[in-house]
């Protein structure tokens, strides 16, 4: 690990991209994400082996990045909501080619044009595929400055390993916020294990073919369930999530990246008054932590779900609980970035109507 | 100078804290070197090994409008980046004033620039510092130093981070600006720390 | 001794075309796999099909191959090339696909000057998807959406793509050909093997258009259809040089 470094999120997230070997980077403005693209300009410039271009569209970036994904480079590209949106065509193709890219969405205020603040409404596009079609995308949900750089270097990893799009699922927030940070060692692309799939010329080898056009349904559907089976096999392995200070509580609140960071500060609030509230935070909200989350309901009966949206994520909550506690629901949408104190609010009136203390 | 034990603080609902963690709100009108004293602070905490936070606003409004950010400083890890009622406020003009004055802890300090700010807060609750930290920046011949002054102040004050540490950190984030522009600096910082320390003799 | 003067091509596999009786695409797919061939870059050349009919240009073309979303071929190209610009990397479009959908695109893979060669296909109509009318589609041709013809008012211009890319600063050279006869099939694969030779020599974007009949949505035999290009289209979309600056160019450091 290197110095510690105080670094804008979405620095960061170029930083990390770069260590991680990434070499092709496609995007359009928008804000608030345009840090990275500004970043990873002037970072790429540096490296004989690595390609920036900004696209007339974001359709055409993604569009770059599958084709630069089909040569095995490790290739990126970073949006905002709307554009992230424009992005899904491509999302949808790549994962029915089972090409690997990490896509990252730093969420503002929706729908349609909205507005620049930080907010979390993209989670139902973000973990429910996205685009047109059966198919999943890894979602992963930074909460803090070092996490921005492990995830982002993880989602390269988790994207070549499996041939599939990763969302790196930020906002405003963590774009726009400075943390200190460590960085490790970069990794160069000469490092990464061999590809043994991608498009370089059929020079001593048969010709190969990389689409998803299946017309005939029996091979659609035999394709279908190839990504089903790698998609179950995501599911069983790679769930994360954080507990922290749930093993007494009563109270658990769900929250993920940024609401996440703003619960803790109101579980460290009411702990204070000796409310005994814990957080649950997914760090993979595709594959949700489910059976950790129905784990929980052994202890705790009543769950507050904190989301800055008016409420997606709690429909995965009460899908994994069931009838074993009572979901709760706290959501601010709009950009609106809740204060430790609206959300330790919260959590005590819920405490005091169901007299868990 | 606070000493850190005495800042046993009690917020609006009269629940009282100790303040390992500070939360620190800088505004003022873009050009007035707001976000910059937010990250020097950032930086010279980072220096001393706490952890801190640095959240800008952003988009719209800090294209030409005011601009404002907050910072984080504590000895445990940070759960919110965000500020429910900071501990500090630095307000650099009337509208900054207007803003965040009663956002302010109970016991909390405002730091006004008195060369802007005629007004005064209403509440009799929080500490005011008032400096005129224009007119001491173009005593020293630098006249855009008096965030620099400002910077000093907040830190001989509230002791969130040493004085060194501040020096340390403007050496640093100017380090292509060269010595002199260091110096300049530097003088700035001392100056604001002596205002301040003047007037808590006096 | 015996001579081998016709073969097929090594870069076209060995199946039989599925295209319908006078479709162009069977005779613009021999051609590339031709000059493939003669130019020796089969084990280096990357193609990329569009949506439409000649989506199945993999089965025959005999290189690698990735397929791109309706329009965005060339940015697809586009990140192919970037990363690996030792390959010779092309794009296979028809008229809806790069002159309505992917028009943005085109546009300014052709402004950046990218090392791509376009293969334009014009034939009228979106022949896949059922004759309905393309950018391309004449005044007054009848097609499934415009069945009393197409209206100017209506419908707009039939779109000149090729010309729009002529002013383009990156864009080499490109040219417009048919293949309805002999003669015009041989200055295609001509026309073909330059654009070609253009991007292996560096020198920036290249696009051949070619003039193709679409029998069965235009509801003529093959020979008229070929008659119909030669008597109509062409009035509306002249064979020609529409831009050719390699002789101009110094190669990799042009527009630098």
């Amino acid at each position: 690990m290197g110095k510690k470094r105080l670094m804008r999120g979405s620095h960061v997230i170029a930083e990390a991209a770069t260590l991680a070997g990434c070499r092709f980077y496609a995007g359009y403005p928008i804000t608030p994400q345009n840090e990275l693209p500004e970043y990873l300009s002037g970072r790429f410039a540096k490296l004989e082996d690595a390609t920036f271009i900004q696209a007339e569209s974001e359709l055409a970036a993604i569009n770059m990045v599958m084709g630069a994904s089909m040569t095995g480079v490790r290739a990126m590209t970073s949006s905002s909501s709307p554009g992230i949106s424009l992005k899904q065509e491509g999302i949808s193709y790549m994962a029915g080619m089972e090409l690997p890219a990490v896509v990252a969405n730093i969420m503002r205020g929706g729908p349609g044009l909205g507005n620049i603040a930080p907010s979390q409404q993209d989670y139902f596009q973000a973990t429910r595929g996205g685009g047109h079609g059966d198919y999943r995308t890894i979602v992963l949900a930074p909460h803090s400055g070092q996490e921005l750089v492990t995830l982002t270097m993880k989602a390269f990893d988790l994207a070549d390993t499996y041939r599939t799009p990763v969302i790196l699922l930020g906002d405003g927030l963590m774009g726009q916020m400075m943390e200190p940070v460590t960085f490790p060692e970069p990794i160069e692309p000469s490092a990464l294990p061999k590809k043994e799939w991608t498009l370089d010329g059929a020079m001593e080898r048969d010709s190969r073919l990389i689409c998803s056009l299946r017309l005939d349904p029996f091979k659609m559907e035999q394709h279908n369930w190839k990504l089903a089976r790698k998609y179950a096999a995501i599911c069983e392995r790679e769930t994360e999530h954080e507990s922290y200070l749930l093993d007494d509580a009563v109270v658990a609140v769900v929250a993920f990246g940024t609401a996440a960071r703003i619960a803790k500060g109101a579980v460290n609030r009411v702990r204070k008054e000796g409310l005994k509230a814990g957080l649950f935070r997914p760090i993979t909200l595709w594959p949700f932590p489910e059976n950790e989350i129905r784990a929980l309901t052994r202890s705790v009966k009543h769950i507050l779900v904190f989301e800055m949206n008016f409420g997606q994520m709690v429909e995965d909550v009460r899908l994994s609980v069931g009838e074993k506690a009572t979901v709760h629901f706290h959501g601010r949408p709009g950009g609106i970035i809740s204060t430790p104190h609206e959300i330790a609010d919260a959590i005590t009136r819920l405490v005091y109507r169901h007299e868990l203390c | 100078m606070c000493k850190k034990e005495e800042l046993v603080l009690k917020d609006r609902e009269g629940l009282s804290y100790t303040m390992s963690i500070t939360k620190t709100i800088f505004s003022g009108f873009g050009g007035q070197g707001v976000l910059m004293m937010g990250y020097v602070l950032a930086t010279a905490g980072m220096q001393e090994d706490k952890h801190v936070t640095y959240l800008p606003s952003y988009g719209a409004e800090v294209r030409g409008g005011t601009a404002n950010c907050t910072i984080t400083v504590s000895d445990d890890p940070i759960a919110s980046p965000v500020a429910s009622f900071p501990d500090f406020a630095v307000l650099m003009n009337t509208p900054s004033l207007m803003r965040f004055e009663g956002k302010v802890i109970t016991g909390g300090t405002v730091f006004l620039n008195s060369d802007m700010v005629e007004l005064r807060p209403k509440r009799g609750d929080v500490e005011v510092v008032a400096i005129p930290v224009n007119t001491i920046a173009e005593r020293l011949g630098n006249a855009r130093g008096a965030n620099m002054v400002m910077i000093g102040a907040l830190a001989q004050k509230t002791g969130l981070v040493s004085l060194d540490s501040v020096i340390k950190s403007i050496k640093e984030i100017f380090a292509t600006k060269g010595a002199k522009v260091h110096e300049m600096n530097t003088l700035a910082i001392k100056e604001g720390a002596a205002f301040v320390e003047e007037q808590s003799s006096s | 001794m015996i001579k081998q003067v016709f073969k097929r091509p090594d870069a076209l596999k060995d199946n039989i075309f599925h295209y319908c009786p006078g479709c162009g695409h069977s005779v613009i797919h021999r051609l590339v796999a031709e000059v493939i061939d003669e130019l020796g870059i089969r084990g280096k050349t990357v193609g990329v099909p569009p949506a439409g009919c000649a989506v199945l240009a993999y089965n025959y073309l005999d290189v690698d191959m990735g397929e791109a979303p309706h329009g965005r071929a060339v940015a697809v190209a586009t990140g192919i090339k970037r990363c690996r610009p030792d390959l010779v990397v092309f794009t296979y479009q028809g008229d809806g696909d790069i002159a309505a959908i992917g028009t943005a695109e085109t546009v300014h893979a052709a402004n950046r000057g990218e090392r791509l060669t376009v293969i334009f296909v014009n034939n009228g109509c979106y022949g896949m998807t059922g004759g309905q009318m393309a950018p391309t589609t004449l005044l007054g041709q009848t097609t499934t959406t415009t069945p009393g013809g197409r209206i100017q008012l209506r419908d707009g211009f039939p779109v000149d793509l090729s010309q729009m890319l002529a002013v383009a600063g990156g864009s080499v050279y490109i040219e417009r050909t048919a293949v309805t006869s002999p003669k015009n099939i041989i200055k295609t694969k001509k026309a073909l093997k330059k654009a070609f030779k253009v991007q292996m020599d560096d020198l920036g974007f290249s696009l051949v258009e070619i003039l193709s009949a679409c029998p069965t949505n235009w509801k003529l035999s093959s020979v008229d259809s070929c008659k119909r290009i030669e008597d109509e289209v062409i009035k509306q979309y002249p064979l020609m040089v529409i831009k050719d600056t390699t002789g101009t160019h110094s190669g990799a450091d042009e527009g630098a």
